[in-house]
């Protein structure tokens, strides 16, 4: 039974080594030279103003949640669509079925003003 | 592999249930402040849903490509949920609008609480069981702090929430290992397979983690210390249907993993059970008499009742099954009735909440005062109520797998919890006080827990109606 892991374990192993092994080359062999402005904290190349631990509005919190559910969606609808023929027309009710479902959702949420931001 | 009619039409009940709580979303998008509306359709949709689950009440058979099992033991439980959730829906109305919080989306998050429990009641495989208790758990999260703006019901969805995430862990890891062992999660070809994989350590493991997630479920000692806070916190109605609906489901969970697919009889799982089953009796009984807040007392109360039931799973026989399934009707009837009846009490802001404002109430409302002492008769486990029967077939179940001790433990923690059912109707009928309802008490919530009353005596009297129907199921 485990025997079958074996392979798994393998890489787990040999992941673990690599990755540390590449960071100390790399401590070792390159040259260590920080500015003030190396060892900043890197944001996409804006500067750092303040701590990032503050309260969010609850609006940030409705669009994550939201961009889930319909991310989901998609990901549900791409291998229905590379094997939609094989599926034929049962897999089309039934994908119209949940995307019918979804839509009542989508309903809900757009008449409760929640894709709003004011 | 392909769907067919017949899938839909022998899962009807499932079906009427999941439209009426989408037709149930469209109303609340397009008509916004008319609760009312969604009160008359849930109970409609619940209603049919119930005579669909009547009708259908005949042959097991598996529908939906081996995920769902739909027959008598299903459609027995679908109509002991619908039950519940239609006398939660009959109290909530008048009660959410006293209390300032009469929306459509209550109704909507009770619906699919209820569909989550009939997944759960009608599994057959172990994924459906993980999406059943999922469902039902975030609508009972969300339902329990419907009241936004109140502490105790925040405190109450919170504590929910947070031991309820860490319960499905556990679940999930249960149903990880089982896979592992069993390469398929199918419970009947985990049925099958049985001899050879109990004798694997994991699949055990596996075992422990499912009953470590169902026994939080049903609030059973040492996996109890969420009820109390919980119960209190949430708004009554939610209460109600919490204590009932969702116990009901986890024990049709139970009874299908720990009777039906893993036979453990006479071994150390059942002992096991068995003493959790009588760690929740004496524990839940005895903290019960020291509280002086009725939704506290009540959820002390709902932990004996657990133990009560559990009794039976240790039991392992077909005595057993029945005692638990009756139990689970009897339970469903007298605690929405006693928390519909405490929902008719309550004042705003956790007003008129303590035993002590019972003070007196028969000569206020005899008709309510003679209710509650029905409803407390009956958990007490007094004839000719139904509480009694159910309390009687899960001790015999429990002698008869020579576990009379268990047996013995029941029969004393349920004279120690007489002291504190009594000591209501001592305080309604036999103490002057001023103890008075809310409101004028309203029609629909006076149906409930009248009804509730009524059937409890039926099932008290006549316990072969319901013994009948569930001993056609094995």
């Amino acid at each position: 039974m485990i025997e079958q892991y074996y392979p798994i374990f393998v890489m787990i192993a040999g992941g673990v080594v690599f990755g540390v092994l590449m960071g100390k080359v790399n401590e070792f062999l390159g040259p260590s030279r920080p500015t003030e402005e190396k060892s900043s904290t890197y944001e996409s190349g804006m500067e750092p103003i303040k701590t990032a631990r503050e309260r969010f509005s609850i609006k940030f919190y409705m669009v994550a949640m939201l961009f889930i559910i319909f991310d989901i969606e998609v990901v549900f609808l791409y291998p229905w669509a590379v094997s939609y023929k094989q599926l034929g027309i049962q897999g089309f009710v039934t994908m119209f079925v949940f995307i019918a479902v979804l839509l009542v959702g989508y309903i809900y949420v757009w008449r409760k003003g929640a894709l709003e931001w004011d | 592999m392909s769907l067919n009619i017949a899938d839909f039409v022998s899962s009807s009940p499932l079906m009427a249930v999941t439209a009426t709580a989408l037709l149930l979303i469209l109303v609340e998008a397009s008509r916004k402040g008319r609760p009312g509306l969604s009160f008359t359709l849930s109970m409609a949709g619940l209603f049919a849903a119930s005579v669909f689950a009547v009708v259908n009440y005949s042959d097991e058979q598996i529908v939906f490509f081996g995920m769902l099992r739909q027959g008598w033991y299903a459609n027995f439980l679908n109509l002991v949920f619908l039950s519940a959730a239609m006398l939660t829906v009959l109290v909530s109305k008048p009660y959410l609008e006293r209390q300032g919080a009469h929306r459509g989306e209550y109704y909507i998050l009770i619906l699919f609480a209820t569909i989550g429990m009939m997944f759960m009641a009608g599994a057959n495989d172990l994924i459906v069981v993980f999406l059943g208790i999922e469902l039902m758990s975030l609508c009972l999260y969300v339902l329990a702090g419907f009241f936004r703006t109140k502490d105790t019901s925040n405190e109450s969805a919170l504590k929910y929430f947070l031991l309820g995430a860490f319960a499905t862990g556990f679940l999930l890891y249960g149903i990880t290992l089982i896979y592992g062992t069993a390469g398929t999660t199918n419970l009947e070809a985990i049925s099958k397979n049985l001899p050879t994989l109990s004798s694997q350590w994991m699949f055990m493991v596996g075992v422990g983690l499912l009953l470590t997630a169902f026994a939080f479920k049903v609030a059973a000692v040492p996996f109890h210390m969420w009820a109390p806070d919980v119960y209190e916190g949430a708004p009554t109605t939610v209460t109600a249907f919490m204590s009932t609906g969702a116990k009901a489901a986890a024990f049709a969970t139970f009874v299908l993993l720990f009777h039906q697919v893993f036979q453990f009889t006479g071994s150390k799982v059942n002992d096991l059970i068995a003493y959790i089953a009588a760690a929740s009796m004496v524990l839940g009984n005895v903290i019960a008499i020291a509280q002086a807040n009725i939704k506290r007392m009540l959820a002390y109360s709902s932990i004996a009742h657990a133990g009560y039931m559990l009794s039976g799973i240790a039991a392992g026989n077909s005595e057993g099954q029945t005692g638990i399934l009756f139990y689970l009707v009897a339970y469903t009837l007298m605690n929405v009735g006693a928390f519909g009846i405490v929902g008719l009490m309550e004042k705003v802001d956790d007003q008129n909440l303590q035993l002590d404002d019972y003070t007196g109430l028969s000569q206020q409302r005899p008709f309510l005062a003679a209710l509650m002492a029905i409803f407390m008769f009956s958990l007490a486990g007094v004839p000719p109520f139904a509480g009694f029967f159910g309390k009687y077939y899960v001790f015999l179940s429990a002698v008869k797998a020579d576990m009379t001790w268990l047996a013995v433990v029941g029969v004393m923690t349920s004279l120690v919890s007489a002291y504190y059912y009594l000591r209501i109707v001592v305080l309604m009928y036999f103490r002057d006080g001023k103890g008075d309802v809310a409101a004028q008490p309203a029609i629909p919530a006076l149906v409930a827990v009248t009804s509730s009353a009524i059937l409890l005596l039926q099932f008290g009297i006549f316990p072969s109606f319901i013994v009948n129907a569930v001993q056609k199921l094995f």
